[in-house]
């Protein structure tokens, strides 16, 4: 991005949906002509995609290896698993010491790390774009060769425990959002938090992590992205030279796991020590599946927008600033999902006011949209902060990489985001009325309310007995 | 849900680094230089012509932190701030809000001890920027302070301190800075407190905005898709219209610690919050390399860092074990921090302090040194990788007033350190002065005095 030698204003770096971007906005930029450079995927013969971008603003690369492994795939008493295979990722494989990997990474003064969510487990590193072959034969030796130790297995699930004290346990609202997704999923796999339970945690087995990368650490459910400073073909080389060796082999049958239809009202009261109430409201709302016809998930993500984008969206000006019900207010929403959606809204009351009147506000408010609708400059705006948003995006390497490699993960190719600006565009203020009338209701929702426990009150809560002296 | 391992690199570390690293790469690799100059209220302006994406960055920044707070109205700096957005130059926040969103631009602010400023990304196409610098222009240098907005945002800010008060992370830092801190206002949380905050009026905001908010004081940064000459038109516009003001505020010297103190709070989570540390460095302090390095090996460089090695790696005892510079205007503070089963809190604190005291006591072998020193200048290009990025590191240069050639001669700093360097640089980490909080169990006996080094265990 600083290299002179950079010609000026070098569109050509630039996908055909930034000219797109700037067309819709109302500007100019569209005179300075659009060749972009498109984003390319080939697929190995055993099955590995791989997908590259070129990004010329900095010598550096971001590497992504994305499995299509989460916690959707995980089965009772086994919840965790996913989240706890990735840590033993790091510890070990028949050609690399335990922690070998980071050491290596950071020899070249990279940043390596990795996260796993509902639908994926993803590896990431950044670097310079000259050291990506180590990385491909880091990450290439890890997919077939990881050894799983029995001590350093005991002492990382100890890590993870740590993990989950830290993320979920201590944090009431993080524990508030476990209990919704608890609540609003009955059937669907989603109703387990990626990290897993604390029971299941305690008797996960190092066989259970081991069967558990057998089962999904294959090249064929796999996708490697890779955007920076690269050229697509020696990219293609590189990966087939060293992941082309690890042989493909056969997934586990997925079952599809549909979600029921909820019929009425879901409600849950969690206690946790906190000063104030806080509320969430789920409910029940597509997700992208036919990345061509489907026009909901556009509809739903400006209404997230309409909600939210900004101070004078929806929800911070009526219900933080006029009515003042609410100290804070937010909505979300992700289109790309294996399973099943959910919107949520999130509240605060403010001091004074009760969780009740905040779920009758919010109501109120999604009622009026849904029978009244928004007003023109209401989805202009809207739809101008998503288009804004997206371009945003394009000045970190990661994040594209990440959004290319999340679409990969539920079955969308990187060409999805090549029609993002004109299917948010497309999108009319009757469909998002539309939306808001069909999923918004009473019937699809689930509501989750924090209830305050008041530090006088409030038990010293401890941990089990059984953990308390593992080691 | 995203599950992560978490950086092990602190942000505000990571923000001192970029500075650095951009000198480091721009001598290296003949790129473009940060162009700097000043207006003539004072302001300093910083720009970085980058052209590969149509995106304007732009930040004005004051020496206008929670240490200029009067110890009573703790609050007051971040309420200035934060209150400037809602209604400025003539109009209502919602107009303002209005406006930006219909472009897509993004106000961001930013407060912490030493700096508050204002921050905006916009397309940098010419339609678009207008409308977002305009609107960005009133909030930097014309705020109304509408009493209705006040009144409302005092209120929610009590209710959201009341609530991360429950917090036992956010119990164990206010109880860090206040034993590492005392009287000096660097103790005080840079959001403040219920009570200073439940006491401003206008009157207090509207002086503190015209004592501090002065072109002196203020840094413009450019980062994005336009010319040198726009750049002198936009910083004009943004800051130009701001009172040259007189003296650029400093926050008062740290004074030392007279002795060690521990702290031990109750508290109900099932994690015991641990941290260690003392008041250390400032960004123009000479020892300043030395730490920086030292510190990658001690618990600042990643999962190859002692720290992290002996108390995650080795022993399972936490999920995020670290440790961090805060190189401020003043000394910043030098803290480890991890969080613990409370059953195994004196074991993990026991550990800990092993490894840090066997690393003040003997510092980094060369071999670790040469591996830190090799991360931070390979690293280099990627703490520059986005405009925001580079947007913080010309920030921060402009804030340090950092000298050019200190830039320069960065990279070779850093690979001049050697192991006496550190050794010497860490010997201002007394552990006779050291700082120990420990948040949530609390029923146990404090933990012994610091043993001399040789009769700690051997953990390497």
């Amino acid at each position: 991005m600083l290299r002179v030698s950079i010609p000026l204003r070098s569109r050509a770096l630039l996908t055909g949906r930034l000219s797109m971007a700037a067309l819709l906005l109302g500007t100019a930029l569209l005179a300075s002509g659009s060749t972009a450079r498109p984003t390319v995927e080939r697929v190995l013969d055993n099955g590995l995609k791989v997908v590259v971008r070129e990004d010329r603003r900095a010598p550096v690369v971001a590497s992504m290896l994305w499995y299509r492994a989460g916690s959707i795939d995980e089965v009772n008493g086994l919840t965790g698993l996913a989240h706890v295979t990735e840590h033993m990722m790091f510890r070990g494989t028949r050609r690399l010491a335990d922690g070998e990997f980071s050491r290596r990474v950071a020899q070249l003064g990279g940043r390596d790390n990795a996260f796993t969510g509902r639908d994926y487990t993803a590896y990431h590193q950044q670097l310079a774009a000259r050291d990506l072959a180590t990385v491909f034969e880091l990450e290439a030796e890890r997919m077939a060769s990881l050894v799983m130790q029995p001590e350093v297995f005991a002492r990382e699930m100890q890590v993870v425990m740590e993990e989950r004290r830290w993320r979920t346990d201590d944090r009431p609202r993080a524990a508030l959002f476990e209990q919704l997704y608890a609540t609003a999923f009955t059937a669907h796999p989603y109703r387990t938090p990626v990290i897993g339970w604390m029971n299941d945690l305690e008797n996960l087995t190092i066989e259970d992590a081991r069967e558990f990368y057998r089962r999904w650490y294959a090249p064929n459910n796999a996708v490697l992205v890779v955007v920076g400073d690269v050229e697509p073909e020696q990219v293609f080389r590189l990966a087939a030279r060293h992941f082309g060796r690890v042989p493909a082999r056969t997934l586990p049958r997925r079952a599809p796991q549909v979600e029921p239809e909820q019929r009425g009202t879901r409600r849950v009261a969690f206690q946790g020590a906190a000063q104030g109430p806080f509320l969430m409201l789920g409910f029940h709302v597509p997700v992208l599946r036919d990345a061509e016809r489907d026009w909901e998930p556009y509809a739903l993500e400006v209404l997230e927008a309409v909600l939210d984008a900004s101070e004078v969206a929806r929800l911070p000006r009526v219900l933080v600033r006029e009515s003042r019900v609410a100290g804070s207010a937010d909505a979300s929403y992700e289109k790309f999902q294996r399973g099943p959606g959910l919107f949520v809204i999130s509240a605060a009351p403010s001091e004074g006011r009760s969780v009740g009147e905040l779920e009758a506000a919010i109501r109120a408010e999604i009622g009026r949209l849904a029978r009244e609708g928004i007003a023109a400059d209401e989805l202009a705006r809207a739809q101008t902060q998503l288009v804004a948003q997206h371009l945003f995006q394009q000045d970190s390497m990661f994040t594209q990489a990440s959004r290319i490699g999340h679409a990969e993960m539920v079955g969308h190719s990187a060409r999805v985001f090549d029609r993002f600006v004109a299917r948010t565009r497309a999108v009319t203020a009757e469909q998002v009325r539309e939306v808001a009338r069909r999923y918004l209701v009473d019937d699809r929702m689930t509501v989750a309310v924090l209830e305050p426990t008041a530090p006088g009150q409030r038990k010293p809560s401890l941990p089990p007995r059984d953990t308390r002296h593992v080691d | 849900m995203w599950t992560d391992r978490p950086g092990v690199v602190p942000l505000l570390l990571r923000r001192m680094l970029l500075p650095l690293a951009f000198a480091a790469q721009a001598q290296a690799a003949g790129m473009a230089q940060v162009q700097t100059w000043t207006l003539d209220n004072g302001a300093r302006v910083m720009f970085v012509e980058s052209r590969a994406l149509p995106i304007l960055d732009v930040a004005v920044e004051f020496r206008a932190g929670s240490a200029f707070d009067p110890a009573e109205r703790a609050g007051l700096a971040a309420m200035t701030q934060h209150l400037s957005r809602f209604g400025a130059g003539g109009l209502g926040e919602e107009d303002i809000a209005r406006r930006l969103g219909e472009v897509g631009a993004q106000l961001s602010g930013r407060i912490d001890v030493d700096r508050a400023g204002f921050t905006l990304r916009t397309l940098a196409t010419r339609p678009e920027r207008t409308q977002a610098l305009d609107m960005f222009a009133r909030v930097v240098q014309q705020p109304d302070f509408p009493l209705p907005a006040l009144e409302r945002e005092r209120t929610r800010i009590v209710t959201n301190l009341r609530e991360e008060a429950t917090r036992p992370a956010i119990v164990a830092s206010r109880q860090f800075f206040a034993a590492a801190y005392g009287s000096h206002p660097y103790a005080l949380r840079p959001l403040g407190d219920a009570d200073g905050v439940r006491a401003l009026t206008r009157d207090t905001i509207v002086d503190f905005r015209r004592r501090f908010y002065t072109g002196v004081s203020a840094v413009v940064s450019i980062v994005g898709d336009v010319s040198r000459a726009e750049a002198g038109e936009i910083a004009r516009q943004v800051a130009g219209a701001l009172p040259a003001g007189s003296v650029r505020p400093v926050p008062p010297a740290v004074p030392s610690l007279p002795a060690a103190q521990v702290r031990r709070v109750p508290h109900p989570s099932l994690q015991s919050h641990i941290l260690l540390g003392m008041p250390a460095v400032s960004l123009s302090d000479p020892d300043y390399f030395a730490l920086l390095v030292g510190n990658h090996v001690l618990g600042g460089g990643g999962f190859a860092s002692r720290l992290t090695v002996e108390v995650r790696e080795r022993r399972g005892f936490a999920y995020s074990v670290f440790s961090s510079l805060q190189p401020w205007l003043e000394r910043g503070p030098f803290q480890v921090s991890l969080q613990t089963r409370r059953d195994q809190t004196d074991e993990a604190l026991a550990v800990a302090r092993s490894v840090l005291f066997e690393f003040l006591a003997k510092g980094p072998t060369e071999a670790e040194l040469a591996s830190a020193r090799r991360n931070l200048v390979n690293g280099f290009p990627l703490r520059i990788d986005t405009n925001r990025e580079l947007l913080d590191l010309v920030a921060t240069i402009g804030f340090h007033d950092l000298p050019a050639d200190w830039l320069a001669q960065w990279p070779k700093r850093v690979e001049r350190v050697g192991r006496e360097d550190v050794l010497r640089a860490f010997q201002r980490l007394d552990p006779q002065r050291l700082v120990t909080v420990v948040v949530g169990a609390a029923d146990e006996p404090p933990p012994a005095p610091p043993l001399p080094h040789q009769q700690q265990p051997r953990l390497r």
